[in-house]
């Protein structure tokens, strides 16, 4: 018999008993819709955590101040100010100390209180030099970031946030207006692209300035040099971790400290993301677990019902044993039997698997991604559940005696 | 069409069984069912195999069918000893050399005439259409040329069992095997398959008919009755029962 003849034959015996057909399918439909559905609920929320993550910029190391230690908690830097300088961040960013190093953007940051006109908004402002703006992968709508002349001059201009310039002028073009911090009136230069927010705080409300003149015009303390934050670009994601290395020691060094007295802390983007998504992957793998027993009740119910099947047909068997099909003539007929059942629940759990992915977000508030490759996983995952339900009715039916098989009633 | 021929007239016989056993181990009980069953059956002969119930003939008829092997002696089918084939290749001998026609016509109840006909054809991997064309051709050598389309639900019991005769032929068998073709039909319908058989016989073919009732058994050429397991008497049927 060819295969030809076989499927045609496994659609037919498929097709006339359509109730119990479909509801077989049902059981591989839901379990490959649901271990679909809770993939793509898992990659869509590791999607948005590396979305967040990435936005604060690629490659990126961030010094800060104070040290934490597994014995003795955290250490503060010594006195109240800072422990890192822009002194640390030149020295960092020589290429002779720091070859896997690109770029370095030493901020300062504290509480602001910012008034343009009648209005008045608090927000965090930054004072940072002009690398921050790469090595934050940021960029700008409109006007232009500070430059090293700006820094150079202790410049009185200030790039904004998207919100922040909204709520100052509202609708109003902010470029060009003046806005007052501290008692120094700051141009507005710029206004920074929107970058959503991440979880600790809103990087579209913050007013940049050059971090010379945050230090002159705005800090308390008057201290110069001190910054609250380094941040490190790395050559490429390959180096961090030798840009990791060599920040350390360039530091240490510097401060002359050892590992042991370190006054301060190195973190990298990839330990950010892998906190992040560890949860999310435990609870993705939870569910998808869930999922896979559906899968497997799925399969269960399709070996049940060829079981029921080859029980019922059994004179058809010794029929076409009679007349000539081979016991693997037959135990293919009865696995093609299995496996078409298993695909076209398979298939029909994909359509709905994608629906979900469309009407899920609405109601959940979480992106759902199913990667294609999952589709075609699902499908052979589906099909692999037919044959293996049917492999054990199909070697039953090819091993039933012809004459025992006729003479059944 | 080629002469019938009598035993006997120097022709190789298309089925020769010698000292053929059957046991079956019932569990710790073994029961022979066969005893040295040694039977010739001649290229277009029609033969009778006629005995009671329990006699012993269903067990010869699965053996001449190829549906069972026999546990002592041998059996050459059209020249090959099937007596010690692997079940894979006894379905090959069933396909090739062996028409089958059961008392309870066996045709698949959700497929026409002509689909059940071309059953045996499918599993000897032949083309769609030509498997349609010797199906139909066959339908209409029983006289059912215009009935290829029904179901079995829509024919009535001859009918079937006519519908079974053209899967039996449509292989062009060395062996046609009937199995009490006529025990579930009324009389006319009896008479109808009986007369269908003489005349595939004066066309040729090689038939084998299991019956317990004489007048059945009286239609073919010669009769071997079967008792207790062994080769009664080979008798020759009614002389006017000789075509």
């Amino acid at each position: 018999m060819t295969w030809g003849e076989t499927i045609r034959t496994a659609l037919e015996a498929i097709l006339s008993r359509r109730m119990r057909s479909s509801l077989t399918m049902l059981g591989i439909l839901i379990g490959i819709a649901a271990v679909m559905l809770t993939v793509g609920l898992g990659q869509g929320a590791q999607a948005q955590v590396r979305a967040q993550i990435n936005q604060l910029g690629s490659n990126l190391l961030i010094v800060s101040p104070g040290s934490s230690t597994s014995t003795s908690g955290i250490r503060g830097g010594r006195g109240s100010a800072s422990t890192l300088t822009t002194r640390d961040a030149t020295a960092l960013a020589s290429p002779v100390v720091a070859p896997d190093i690109a770029r370095v953007a030493p901020v300062v940051t504290g509480s602001q209180s910012l008034t343009a006109g009648t209005t008045n908004w608090t927000t965090n402002v930054v004072g940072a030099t002009p690398d921050w703006l790469p090595v934050r992968a940021r960029s700008l709508t409109e006007g232009r970031f500070f430059t090293t002349a700006d820094l150079g001059n202790a410049a009185s201009v200030a790039v904004l946030g998207s919100t922040t310039a909204t709520e100052l002028f509202g609708g109003r073009d902010a470029l060009g207006q003046t806005v007052s911090i501290n008692g120094t009136t700051f141009t507005v230069i710029g206004i920074l692209n929107t970058a959503g927010s991440s979880t600790t705080t809103d990087e579209d409300d913050q007013a940049l300035v050059p971090q010379t003149t945050y230090s002159s015009r705005i800090a308390s303390n008057g201290n110069a040099t001190g910054v609250s934050t380094l941040y490190i670009e790395a050559t490429s994601t390959d180096t961090l971790s030798a840009a990791y290395q060599e920040a350390n020691n360039a530091l240490l060094s510097t401060h002359g400290l050892t590992a042991a007295t370190s006054d301060f802390t190195i973190s990298s983007q990839q330990s950010l993301l892998t906190t992040a998504t560890s949860t999310d992957r435990t609870l993705t793998v939870l569910l998808a677990g869930i999922a896979a027993i559906s899968l497997l009740v799925g399969g269960i119910g399709v070996m049940n019902i060829m079981l029921v099947s080859v029980t019922e047909r059994i004179r058809e068997i010794g029929l076409r044993k009679a007349l000539g099909a081979t016991p693997r003539a037959v135990r293919r007929q009865f696995l093609v039997e299995a496996s078409t059942l298993g695909l076209c629940g398979g298939l029909l759990g994909i359509v709905l698997g994608l629906v979900g992915a469309q009407v899920l977000p609405h109601f959940l508030n979480q992106p759902v991604t199913i990667p294609p490759v999952a589709g075609v996983g699902a499908l052979g995952v589906a099909l692999v559940i037919g044959i293996v339900a049917g492999v054990y009715p199909a070697s039953r039916a090819a091993r039933l005696a012809p004459i025992d098989a006729l003479r059944s009633e | 069409m080629s002469v019938a021929r009598v035993p006997g007239d120097g022709a190789a016989p298309i089925l020769r069984l010698r000292d053929v056993g059957k046991v079956y181990a019932n569990g710790s009980v073994e029961v022979e069912a066969l005893r040295g069953v040694s039977l010739e059956v001649a290229r277009g002969e029609y033969v009778a195999i006629m005995g009671p119930s329990g006699s012993g003939k269903s067990t010869l008829m699965h053996i001449l069918g190829c549906l069972d092997v026999p546990t002592a002696g041998s059996y050459d089918l059209a020249g090959q000893d099937v007596s010690t084939m692997s079940e894979a290749a006894l379905a090959t001998v069933r396909n090739r050399q062996i028409g089958f026609v059961f008392q309870q016509f066996n045709l698949l109840a959700s497929l026409p005439a002509w689909r059940n006909v071309e059953l045996p054809l499918c599993y000897s991997g032949m083309g769609r259409a030509a498997r349609k064309e010797r199906a139909i051709r066959a339908l209409e050598r029983v006289g059912l040329g215009d009935r290829v389309d029904h179901r079995p639900g829509e024919l009535s019991g001859g009918q079937q069992q006519r519908v079974a005769v053209a899967r039996a032929l449509v292989t062009d068998p060395a062996l046609i095997l009937a199995d009490e073709p006529t025990g579930n039909l009324d009389s006319h319908s009896s008479a109808d398959v009986l007369g269908l058989f003489a005349e595939l016989h004066e066309q040729g073919r090689t038939i084998v008919l299991i019956t317990h009732e004489r007048d059945v058994a009286q239609s073919a050429q010669r009769i071997v009755r079967i008792l207790d397991g062994q080769v009664d008497s080979a008798i020759p049927a009614a002389a006017g029962n000789v075509r």
